[in-house]
């Protein structure tokens, strides 16, 4: 009997492993940066490029950044949902335009629709790295202390706004 | 067969002469200290490109390992030890930018899980081993096994395929 039963449970056991791991997406690397305070930066605004902005300066509020370029595919994809969160005040968003030229991102802008408060330009991607991107687009969910407390890798879906990050910036901004 | 061979040979030949072409080039864009290039890329040979992840930072050509490459170069021009720059890339990609993890409790499994499936297999064996050898010299084969034995034991002679 034992001679059935043992390399039966040895396969159930092996299957359960590769099933656990057809479920993971290599593509996400976990980031080392959540609940650490979110680097700082001064970088020109995007549609005011004499004018900047900082990270330091969204103290005491609950904020997505959201990291995006003109030329990131994903972007397009993840853009309606991003306008309609914009609309919807529930949560203020800001763009880190990521690698880009300003008569791109602002033509993309004008075409999409802006769901940003405004956007800071990296146009090296050194903020990026400083950040830990790897690939656009990415958001930081950023609460008041102005530590990181969710990021998403690629493009928000629906499902993540409403069970994640949507119950998060309520629970912050408490 | 010696022809295909020798080609294969030139194929290869002509392969490295391209590729050694390829480095020359890019040495030469940022030549410009050739000792700090070289610590950049034995420190990049290490580092995992998080882009195309089987790639090291110094073989890929991704965008972003371009822009890594950079900062490390620009941190060993600063002065930085190898062992800070890491500890700069890990605290902003995680240590699965490192192609050798290092070794700490979360990473215990990675290391020596191995070693102790090694172990747990040799015990079975080893019980396994010693449970039949006491099963052999407790009963040993009955006559009438010892005859079924030597029967299955004889090899019949099988008619040659033809």
């Amino acid at each position: 009997m034992s001679r059935f039963v043992i390399p039966l449970a040895v396969f159930i056991v092996l299957v359960a492993f590769l099933a656990i791991g057809l479920g993971h997406d290599p593509g996400t690397v976990p980031s080392p940066l959540i609940n650490k305070p979110a680097p700082d930066f001064r970088l020109a605004q995007l549609h005011e490029p004499t004018k900047s902005f900082t990270a330091q300066e969204m103290r005491g509020q609950v904020w997505l950044l959201n990291v995006w370029a003109s030329w990131c595919v994903s972007c397009r994809e993840e853009h309606p949902l991003l306008v309609q969160l914009a609309r919807s005040r529930a949560v203020p968003v800001y763009g880190l335009n990521y690698k880009d030229k300003r008569e791109d991102a602002l033509a993309w802008l004008t075409e999409f629709g802006n769901p940003y408060l405004l956007s800071a330009t990296d146009t090296d991607g050194r903020i990026g790295i400083n950040y830990g991107v790897y690939g656009v687009p990415e958001t930081y969910l950023i609460g008041r202390d102005g530590v990181i407390r969710y990021k998403q890798v690629g493009p928000i879906t629906p499902g993540i706004l409403q069970e994640t990050i949507l119950p998060l910036v309520k629970d912050l901004s408490k | 067969m010696k022809r295909v061979r020798l080609q294969l040979l030139l194929l290869c030949l002509g392969f490295q002469a391209l590729s050694g072409q390829i480095v020359a080039q890019e040495a030469k864009r940022i030549a410009d200290d050739p000792e700090l290039e070289r610590r950049v890329m034995n420190l990049s040979q290490e580092l995992r490109c998080l882009v195309c992840q089987n790639e090291t930072l110094a073989d890929s050509r991704a965008d972003l390992a371009v822009d890594l490459r950079r900062e490390i170069r620009e941190q060993m021009k600063a002065g930085k030890s190898d062992k800070e720059i890491i500890s700069f890339l890990t605290a902003r990609y995680g240590d699965f930018v490192l192609y050798r993890p290092p070794v700490k409790p979360t990473t215990y499994l990675l290391w020596f899980g191995p070693f102790v499936l090694m172990v747990i297999g040799f015990v079975v064996l080893f019980r396994y081993l010693k449970q039949r050898r006491e099963l052999i010299s407790r009963q040993p084969l009955s006559p009438e096994e010892h005859r079924r034995a030597k029967e299955l034991l004889q090899v019949v002679p099988e008619k040659e395929p033809a």
